[in-house]
């Protein structure tokens, strides 16, 4: 049996799902309006990558959880304040615009040499975690980036399953097309792995967890530096949210047969534009 | 693993933590509270000021238990003078708090009814005439006049406009930060801990129940906190309040004899608005005359507005989002919000009976601060502040007992709590302030006059001298006798009752108000407003808050007042008469606790409020 893993989760912060979303144009580039006043949330695709190295933590002695973020620091310490009562992690803390239009290959040089400088990391026994997509302008190539400055090989996207097996390797499940999974197999850590909902539900709010979690998101919070983020190479020409239309109509006396029929001729329509 | 579960709540093993002072809700008074507290809990040189009781060699153990799962999703058309904030912030630039803004104009506007529909006295349609007769002398114009002296008491000239949610996010950041106190959301608390007439503590929210409260695979048991301290600042609807009100009733008489449903929208103004940030309007006599309206300009081009309808509106299918809409169509406000963009909604239930509705502000191990303890003044129109103030006195109070090393008995912090209290501008104003509003029970005019005397006489002179029950007397066929005949009232009760909808739009319609000509960005139906104000989120696990205690009783109750008033149209009416709650919905305002209009055992309402996780996601009211 290993000593352990050092999972290391990469999860930024995202504005709340429910929030309705406007693009701008910034002084520095393309934002969102009133983005600092909107409620923000862990990722939720990293959110179950936490989960789960939480999960495997707790099955796996030894091993300890290490959550990595790049956000802007006031927005990070309230998102922390509701995640941080659900799993056990060490913080690392990175200051930098949340506005999510930055390029992915500085995020991960930061985010590289960031998990590079942690204390006591043991690379041969990194598992490094995160999500397989991102709730908000993701550009679905991070975390690969991140594996490849660390020298990490061994890759697995769409993960929904990681089960440890007697001799340390692992077999992995990645989702696939039609629904299902691939079934992988690799010697063990290190590796990267990118999840999507996994199988675990969220965790309770568990009070003794969040005041354990608070002896060291505290003071990494005010430790933590602002990242410099290059974007030279990077422009948009265009910003806009993904589509989506609200069409309210108020009907009386429709039976629910009409109403499905409406429904499916409007998607048939919405399907083909 | 279900092997593991327990067949019933009573069946578990509840875990136990101690902390120093236990906190319960996190608005305005709780900031004010530990905003005050943590600046005295490290002494000059970085060492802790005061050491843990519970867990010896460490500092003082502070954690605060809110149950949204954000500290910004609070609610309030606020305005407020900031006398108690500034205190705790001299020298605070406004401009620091997002969507703040200094007062830079403030007007106080009489809404004279452009339609038509608006229930209004004899005596009051008299004075709409002559106001439009006179128009072109006294300057009334798109359907209003802005009378040309706010009340002393009244005006808020040096104050500021906050979004509640905003500020409180900037306060949780500063004390988060500071590392000295702990506020977790998400963390629904249900009940005090009460052992011989003591306060020991609180019990957190059970997770991984069903929506009965019967626990399911995933259960964990709410932890049961103990503390020297438990501060309750959980509102007016809280769990905990309520159930220490229940515990140790009311001194003097008092009860919860006035309330009031506020509801608002935050909106994005046109583009070319000229309104400038810091523009305050204060509204009455539309929709209703009674309902009091408020129209506040943030910057960047943001406008909240909303409208406070009174328990005192003897109209038993009370409904706010329709009013609320009538109320931005009014031409005097319209013609800033057309083109306008609905940004976020929210409500909240205010407990506004004041002094009148005080409960015991402290008890062994306990005190009540802000809102809950019946800080809110009616007769400013004022809470935050008087919030704020009451748990800046509170932590004030704590600091003296912990230097002297003195128990949190009810003597003691009578002695230094509850005396800071009655001895302060807040107290002294909510004296003015209780009888103030006495005469709204008796309409309008008479509402107006006594707030006028009560004002100016700082609270010598009040009338009518008693108030009325809010809900008392309520009769359907009474209330639109004049309008809608016997037989076709209760034509439209079938209709409603029939279709399951809530009766309040049908009467409206018969009355004659006009329907809102939705244009999907602004003038949205209610369960739009649900989503672009912020959306409304029921993670699962969580016992139902809302119970109807007697289904039977629900069963024969007509009008439905829960059904009318709920601000998020979670209670609906079931096709066996009982209501039904989807929790989905729920935007947490409490309403459909204080308009049950059923009396059960102990002449309690038939409906429970409880702790409950979720609610709107919204940081910008």
């Amino acid at each position: 049996m290993s000593l352990g893993y050092h999972i290391v989760v990469c999860a930024g912060i995202v504005p709340d799902p429910l929030q309705t979303l406007e693009p701008v144009e910034t002084a520095t580039g393309p934002g969102l309006k009133n983005e600092m006043m909107l409620p923000a949330v862990l990722d939720p695709w990293a959110a179950h990558a936490l989960y789960e190295a939480a999960n495997l933590a707790a099955k796996c002695a030894g091993s300890k959880v290490w959550l990595v973020s790049l956000a802007p620091k006031a927005k990070l310490q309230q998102v922390m304040m509701t995640v941080a009562q659900k799993a056990s992690f060490d913080l690392v803390a990175l200051d930098a615009s949340g506005g999510g239009f930055t390029d992915a290959h500085a995020v991960a040089e930061v985010l590289a040499n960031a998990i590079q400088k942690i204390n006591g990391l043991d690379r041969q026994r990194l598992l490094l975690f995160g999500g397989w997509e991102s709730a908000s302008r993701g550009a679905g190539i991070t975390l690969q980036l991140i594996g490849e400055r660390l020298g990490i090989t061994d890759q697995f996207q769409g993960v929904d399953q990681l089960t440890v097996q007697a001799d340390d390797s692992f077999e992995i499940l990645e989702r696939i097309e039609g629904g299902r999974h691939q079934v992988s197999a690799c010697n063990g850590a290190p590796a990267m792995l990118g999840w999507a909902t996994g199988n675990l539900p969220e965790p309770r709010n568990s009070p003794q967890i969040g005041m354990a979690n608070m002896r060291t998101v505290m003071p990494a919070l005010q430790k933590a530096e602002q990242a410099k983020l290059t974007a030279d190479s990077l422009r948009y020409h265009n910003v806009r949210p993904p589509q989506q239309q609200r069409q309210t109509r108020v009907v009386k006396d429709v039976p629910p047969k009409e109403i499905a029929k409406e429904i499916v001729e409007w998607l048939g329509v919405e399907a083909r534009g | 693993m279900s092997s593991a579960v327990p067949q019933t709540k009573n069946d578990v093993q509840r875990e136990r933590m101690d902390v120093d002072i236990a906190c319960v809700g996190f608005g305005p008074a709780m900031g004010g509270f530990l905003t005050t507290l943590s600046r005295k809990l490290v002494n000059e040189d970085g060492t802790p000021a005061f050491e843990s009781s519970c867990v010896p060699g460490m500092p003082l153990q502070v954690i605060c238990y809110e149950r949204a799962e954000g500290l910004g999703f609070g609610v309030s058309g606020a305005v407020t003078r900031g006398r108690g904030i500034r205190g705790s912030f001299p020298g605070l630039d406004v401009k620091q708090i997002p969507m703040a803004a200094q007062v830079a104009r403030e007007k106080l506007v009489y809404l004279l009814d452009p339609i038509g529909a608006s229930p209004r006295s004899f005596s009051l349609r008299t004075i709409d005439r002559l106001i439009r007769l006179a128009r072109p002398v006294i300057r009334a114009r798109n359907h209003a006049i802005e009378l040309p002296y706010i009340p002393r008491f009244m005006n808020k000239h040096d104050g500021f406009v906050l979004s509640l949610g905003q500020f409180n996010q900037w306060v949780a950041e500063q004390l988060t930060s500071s590392g000295l106190v702990q506020i977790w959301p998400g963390s629904p608390v249900s009940e005090p801990l009460i052992e011989n007439h003591s306060v020991k503590g609180v019990r957190l929210g059970d997770q991984g129940t069903d929506l009965q409260g019967d626990p399911e695979a995933g259960f964990m048991a709410g932890m049961d906190i103990h503390a020297a301290l438990t501060v309750i600042g959980d509102g007016p609807v809280g769990a905990v309040g309520r159930r220490i009100d229940e515990a140790f009733g009311f001194p003097n008489g008092n009860r919860h004899r006035e309330w009031a449903l506020g509801m608002k929208m935050v909106v994005e103004l046109p583009p070319k608005t000229e309104l400038e940030a810091g523009t305050v309007i204060h509204t009455i006599g539309f929709p209703e005359p009674e309902i009091f309206g408020f129209f506040y300009v943030h910057p960047e081009g943001l406008a909240s507005l909303g409208v406070f309808i009174p328990s005192w509106i003897k109209t038993p299918v009370r409904t706010a989002y329709r009013y609320l809409q009538h109320f931005a169509m009014h031409p005097y406000l319209w013609r800033y919000l057309q083109g306008g963009t609905l940004k976020s909604w929210g409500a909240k239930s205010l407990q506004e009976s004041g002094r009148h509705g005080e409960p015991f502000l402290t008890g062994d191990g306990y005190a009540r601060i802000g809102e809950g303890s019946g800080s809110t003044n009616v007769l400013a129109g004022s809470g935050v502040d008087e919030a704020w103030t009451t748990g800046v006195q509170l932590a004030e109070a704590v600091i003296e007992l912990l230097r002297n090393k003195m128990p949190f008995t009810r003597d003691n912090l009578q002695k230094t709590y509850a005396r800071r209290r009655r001895s302060s501008w807040v107290d002294e104003e909510a004296e003015v302030a209780a009888d103030s509003r006495n005469g709204f029970q008796r309409g309008f005019l008479r509402g107006m006059l006594g707030m006028a005397l009560a004002g100016y006489s700082k609270g010598t002179m009040v009338f009518p001298r008693n108030a009325e029950d809010s809900n008392a007397g309520f009769s359907l066929e009474k209330a639109y006798e004049r309008k809608i005949p016997a037989a076709e009232l209760a034509m439209l009760k079938e209709k409603a009752s029939t279709r399951g909808l809530p009766l309040h739009d049908l009467v409206m319609n018969r009355c004659g108000w006009p329907e809102i000509p939705y244009d999907g960005k602004l003038l949205v139906s209610q369960q739009d407003a649900l989503l672009m104000g912020g959306g409304v989120q029921a993670p699962a696990g969580y016992a139902n808050h809302v119970v109807f205690l007697r289904p039977e009783v629900c069963a024969k109750c007509e009008p439905k007042l829960c059904v009318e008033m709920c601000s998020g149209q979670a209670i609906t009416r079931g096709e066996t008469g009982v209501p039904v709650f989807d929790r989905e919905k729920c935007v947490f305002c409490g309403a459909c606790l204080w308009n049950c209009t059923a009396k059960i055992d102990g002449g309690l309402g038939n409906i429970d409020f409880r702790a409950g996780a979720g609610g709107l996601h919204s940081a910008m009211n």
